[in-house]
């Protein structure tokens, strides 16, 4: 009776493991978000309490010093107006040159904010989920950013929720073009599991002509991640595979590691 | 293994349960460890040491289930790739459980290092064997190190912890009394 409820445990959780990893991936993204829904309270009231302290520190600030921010605040706003209003002259001139020129017409950036509200817990992944889901209307492949640059793009999402996977992460590809005369394209891979702040950018050309310090920007060719979003600098550079390619280390600008607020970009 | 009530039993399972739900929330809310040394510690190993010195096979067997799914739905691991390499952490500590001097907190301290070096290890090779690519180079050793020390210092501190539910929660031992009925003394007044 012993022997056999132990075999039986290891049948079973055998099984189990088995099923599990053989069922489809559809059905086990939805499986994982099944069981990903159970932690929603937790977000609650995680969120509650990272807001206290806020809230108590907002309680006792002194009014001058809210009169300080507040002005400094109406000057960014009325510099900022001003810089919108000549961007989107600019943005209607564009307009007419494309026309004229017969281009396709260029459709502004639809961005909305999200908190990043988890990391993931296994260390070989470069992944972070974010507080929109679908009933916000996010859905998988829409591309995330900061005001600084490129994070990664939206990889499954629940109705509350999604996953977004790093740009130092395997499974996040971005074509990328360094900002030169050349303009030489490459594919953004992951750099290193312990540093999230590098990233190599592969199959450069044997003759690309780097420099340090050369922007970084998405190639818009792929379909998922626009034209022109910042990437990061080149740091290095070198040979690979006999000087077939170039493989270059590039600084990201934005910090993975210390991401609380983000933006998905809507088409 | 002294006999507990079988209430006592479902108690401690939904505990060890609730208490992997929780590891595994804080595990990925919490940063702090991850930002200083670049690594996430896993706890789950850890309690898995407690739960196959303390408990039954079933609840082996659910701390793997659930705790494994908890972890996988929580990261990109696809679901199912942390149940096993827990439950073969558990199952093989719950087989030499009656070697094993559980009370000391060096043996504790040792299982704990040797259950979290283990299933991370197997959680990797599960996922190469089914074509994922995940993160490892040279780094991994450094992370792979630090949840070792990580689940090594926290399973003492496990046992501990459920060593305090046990004593606030369970039933407490009844104190033996010395009286005995057949040695009382009898006292008549014929002499």
């Amino acid at each position: 009776m012993f022997k056999q409820k132990h075999y039986m445990a290891l049948g079973a959780v055998t099984l189990a493991t088995l099923l599990l990893l053989s069922l489809p991936p559809h059905a086990a993204s939805r499986l994982k978000l099944a069981v990903g829904s159970w932690f929603l309270p937790l977000f609650g009231l995680a969120g509650t309490v990272q807001q206290l302290p806020i809230t108590a520190a907002d309680a006792v600030l002194p009014r001058r010093e809210l009169l300080r921010q507040f002005e400094i605040l109406r000057r960014d706003n009325e510099q900022l107006r001003v810089q919108a209003s000549q961007a989107a002259a600019t943005a209607r001139e564009n307009d007419q040159l494309r026309a004229l020129l017969g281009w396709q017409r260029q459709s502004p950036w639809n961005l909305k904010l999200a908190n990043v509200v988890m990391r993931d817990p296994a260390n070989w992944w470069h992944t972070v989920q974010i507080d929109l889901g679908s009933r916000d209307g996010v859905r998988e492949n829409l591309p995330v950013l900061t005001i600084d640059g490129l994070v990664g793009r939206v990889s499954s999402v629940s109705y509350t929720h999604a996953q977004v996977v790093l740009i130092s992460d395997p499974n996040c590809k971005v074509s990328a073009v360094v900002e030169s005369p050349a303009h030489d394209m490459g594919i953004i891979s992951p750099g290193g599991p312990l540093d999230n702040s590098f990233v190599e950018l592969s199959y450069l050309s044997g003759n690309a002509s780097l420099k340090a310090g050369q922007n970084v920007i998405t190639s818009g060719l792929g379909g998922v991640f626009p034209k022109g979003i910042p990437i990061g600098q080149i740091v290095d550079a070198r040979p690979v595979e006999f000087g077939l390619y170039t493989e270059a280390r590039v600084k990201l600008l934005v910090n993975l590691g210390s991401l609380e607020q983000v933006w998905v970009l809507f088409p | 293994m002294f006999d507990v009530p079988r209430s006592m039993n479902l108690l401690q399972t939904i505990l060890i349960l609730a208490v992997a739900f929780l590891a595994v929330f804080g595990e990925a809310t919490l940063g702090g460890l991850r930002q200083w040394l670049s690594a996430q510690v896993d706890l789950l190993p850890a309690l898995m040491v407690y739960a196959a010195l303390n408990a039954d096979v079933v609840t082996v067997s659910l701390l793997a289930v659930f705790g494994g799914l908890w972890f996988d739905a929580l990261s990109a691991n696809p679901p199912g790739v942390s149940v096993l390499p827990l439950f073969a952490v558990g199952f093989v500590i719950w087989l030499q459980r009656e070697l094993i001097l559980r009370e000391l907190p060096f043996a504790q301290l040792v299982l704990g290092a040797i259950a979290s070096a283990i299933a991370p290890v197997l959680s990797v090779l599960v996922l190469l064997t089914i074509g994922q690519q995940p993160l490892l180079g040279w780094g991994s050793i450094w992370q792979w190190l630090v949840m070792t020390a990580g689940g090594a210092v926290a399973t003492p501190v496990i046992f501990v912890l459920f060593d305090w539910c046990h004593d606030a929660l369970g039933y407490q031992p009844r104190t033996e009394t010395s009286f005995r009925p057949d040695r009382e003394i009898r006292r008549d007044k014929k002499i």
